[in-house]
């Protein structure tokens, strides 16, 4: 029972993980520039694919490196080319664009890589358990929760003392007092956009690894990633973390207890918190609403 | 119920030469030989009856999206909720269409009611993602309580029975045109009631909220309750357009559920105009009739669907009848 528990634990974090990288990357998009990215399962496919062709020229290394680098430039230049034009306008404009824009990357990831399941290579001694009683543990889950932690660190670090950051952040409060203190708000909108498809492509390499790779790969994860910001407060991107982690363990501990439940009861959390706490465990009072 | 239950302070009628009731015989007009003049453009009777159900549904949709400027983009939830409460009402329950058709309605319809509660007092993308969140639970369930929904293949083992009795019976278990006859008959008295709902006092104030809400506010509307009965309200519509597609497959699967779905409708809203009343069931015509003629082109229908949501933010923001409407006000 003690190795089922850790067992669903481990898995647990490891999900949440997932759900903390994907919506971070959502959260940073929706709260400086209002919109929901629904491409984001995509750019994470994207991402796992891309190291997927990488990966015999560069190593496993060099597209753990790259492809969340060129995820994340496909993503400026889909920003500059497309969502830059809808900032101003009605929700329904973005939401229907990057809708849109979901149905034909997945359409052009199934054309380019064909509809079967990839997997993707990982260096060997990644994929070998920890120790013989720990053997659902790998060295690559090991390895995955430490990239995705110090990311998250790193992230974090990046919005706090550089000045990028620091004026990412204060968008968030309010763009309009950001851009008449002169910032350009056009170029820190891209670049924001550009920094969460970076995070959604390093969470593709990293899922690839783990449950290879098939064009709707990041349908699963959008969900959840979505109902994590409801959870943790739309605004607070430390409560999109905590709120990704709490999630990823419920429907993990869910698992173990009533397996076909697992799905139902992180909308379970969402309804509760949005019953108790309408604006999020951690979100600011009257933020996007 | 006129065309110009519309946003524009002058009606609409008055800009344009076309009296308003040459436009509505038109309208119903069109609608009512649909099985006429379908086939000759390669279409089917089957196909006229989706434009029916779908059109409907953005319709519902769009007193919410249009009327009242609070988007939603979980209404699949409630059509597919529609669905399935007659789907299994007629599978398990009793042999009557009005009666699976009634509870298919009542549960997508109070389903909405009640979440509308908990997210009425967020707004814009926020409400939106609440309404998708939502709307993804009932996918899950329909998809893993497998005994009872069907699962995956979807639920099966039900049809339209006859409706009336003795020599009063209508009988539309075929495909053919009584059935898109009697589906017309509903969707015309869902719309006359809508366009009632809309032309009312109670849509006056839903127009003013999106307008300005501030000011909404101050002149002593109850914003919160107008917003929370309008989605309650589109959301009963949204769960009636969703039995009918129940009894026009004979079937209910759960990707009446699923949130592409809630995107096809608001496309719909989009493409046809949604800042008018009767745009949405344009735009429900040609996605309906391009998706069909796509799907059986190319299996890259997927991509052709997305462009044609880009196409539509990018370059007709306000849909055929409100492009039509702008030029007439130059």
């Amino acid at each position: 029972m003690t190795q089922v528990i850790l067992y669903n634990v481990t898995n647990g974090l490891i999900i949440g993980a997932f759900y903390v990288l994907m919506a971070l990357g959502l959260s940073l998009i929706l709260n400086l520039s209002n919109v929901i990215n629904f491409a984001h399962g995509n750019f994470l496919a994207l991402g796992g694919y891309l190291a997927f062709t990488l990966s015999p020229v560069l190593g496993y290394w060099g597209a753990l490196l790259v492809s969340p680098l060129l995820t994340g430039l496909i993503g400026l230049v889909i920003e500059r080319l497309m969502i830059r034009r809808v900032y101003n306008r009605d929700p329904v404009y973005s939401l229907l664009l990057t809708f849109g824009f979901a149905f034909v990357m997945q359409d052009i990831a199934r054309y380019v890589w064909g509809p079967n399941g990839l997997p993707l290579g990982l260096p060997d001694f990644l994929s070998r358990p920890v120790s013989a009683e720990l053997f659902f543990i790998t060295w690559y889950r090991i390895f995955m929760v430490t990239v995705v932690i110090l990311t998250v660190l790193g992230l974090f670090g990046f919005l706090r003392y550089t000045r990028v950051g620091v004026r990412i952040r204060a968008g968030t409060l309010d763009l309009e007092t950001v851009a008449s203190l002169g910032v350009n708000i056009s170029f820190l909108r891209t670049f924001n956009f550009a920094l969460g498809c970076m995070l959604a492509g390093l969470s593709g390499v990293l899922a690839a690894g783990q449950i290879g790779l098939n064009p709707n790969m990041g349908d699963d994860l959008l969900m959840p990633s979505f109902i994590a910001i409801i959870v943790g407060g739309v605004g607070s991107l430390i409560g999109t973390l905590f709120g990704g982690l709490l999630i990823g363990m419920a429907a993990a501990l869910t698992t173990v207890f009533f397996p076909t439940a697992s799905e139902a009861v992180i909308y379970a959390i969402m309804m509760i918190v949005l019953l108790l706490r309408p604006r999020g465990l951690m979100g600011e009072e009257g933020m996007l609403s | 119920m006129s065309a110009d239950v519309t946003t524009a302070a002058v009606p609409a009628s008055r800009q344009l030469a076309v009296p308003n009731w040459v436009r509505l015989a038109v309208i119903w007009g069109l609608l009512i030989a649909a099985p006429y003049w379908l086939p000759l453009l390669g279409g089917y009777t089957a196909l006229a009856g989706r434009v029916l159900v779908f059109g409907l549904a953005a319709m519902g949709l769009n007193l919410l999206l249009g009327f009242t400027g609070v988007l939603s983009f979980g209404h699949a939830a409630y059509f597919g909720l529609g669905a399935y409460g007659a789907g299994l009402t007629l599978r398990y329950l009793v042999h009557s269409t009005p009666i699976a058709m009634l509870a298919g309605t009542l549960l997508g319809g109070l389903a909405g009611t009640l979440f509308g509660l908990l997210i009425v007092r967020r707004r814009g993308v926020y409400f939106a993602m609440c309404t998708i969140a939502f709307g993804q639970l009932w996918y899950y369930l329909a998809y893993s309580w497998n005994d009872f929904t069907g699962g995956f293949d979807g639920l099966r083992d039900f049809h339209r029975e006859p409706i009336g009795f003795g020599p009063l019976t209508l009988d539309i278990t075929a495909g053919g045109p009584q059935f898109y006859y009697f589906l017309l008959a509903v969707f015309a008295i869902a719309v006359t009631l809508l366009g009632l709902l809309v032309r009312s006092p109670f849509g006056h104030t839903l127009r003013a909220i999106r307008e300005n809400e501030r000011r909404a506010r101050f002149l002593a509307i109850p914003v919160e309750r107008q917003i929370w009965l309008s989605f309650s309200i589109s959301c009963f519509f949204t769960a009636l357009a969703g039995t009918l597609y129940a009894l026009l497959n004979n079937f209910a699967d759960p990707m009446a559920l699923h949130y592409s779905l809630s995107g096809y409708f608001v496309v719909m809203c989009v493409m046809g105009g949604m800042r008018t009343f009767w745009g949405p069931i344009l735009g429900a015509t040609v996605f309906v009739v391009l998706q069909d003629y796509i799907s059986s082109m190319t299996v890259n229908w997927m991509s052709f669907v997305g462009t044609i949501f880009v196409l539509v933010v990018l370059f007709f923001p306000r849909g055929l009848l409100g492009m039509r409407r702008q030029r007439s006000s130059e």
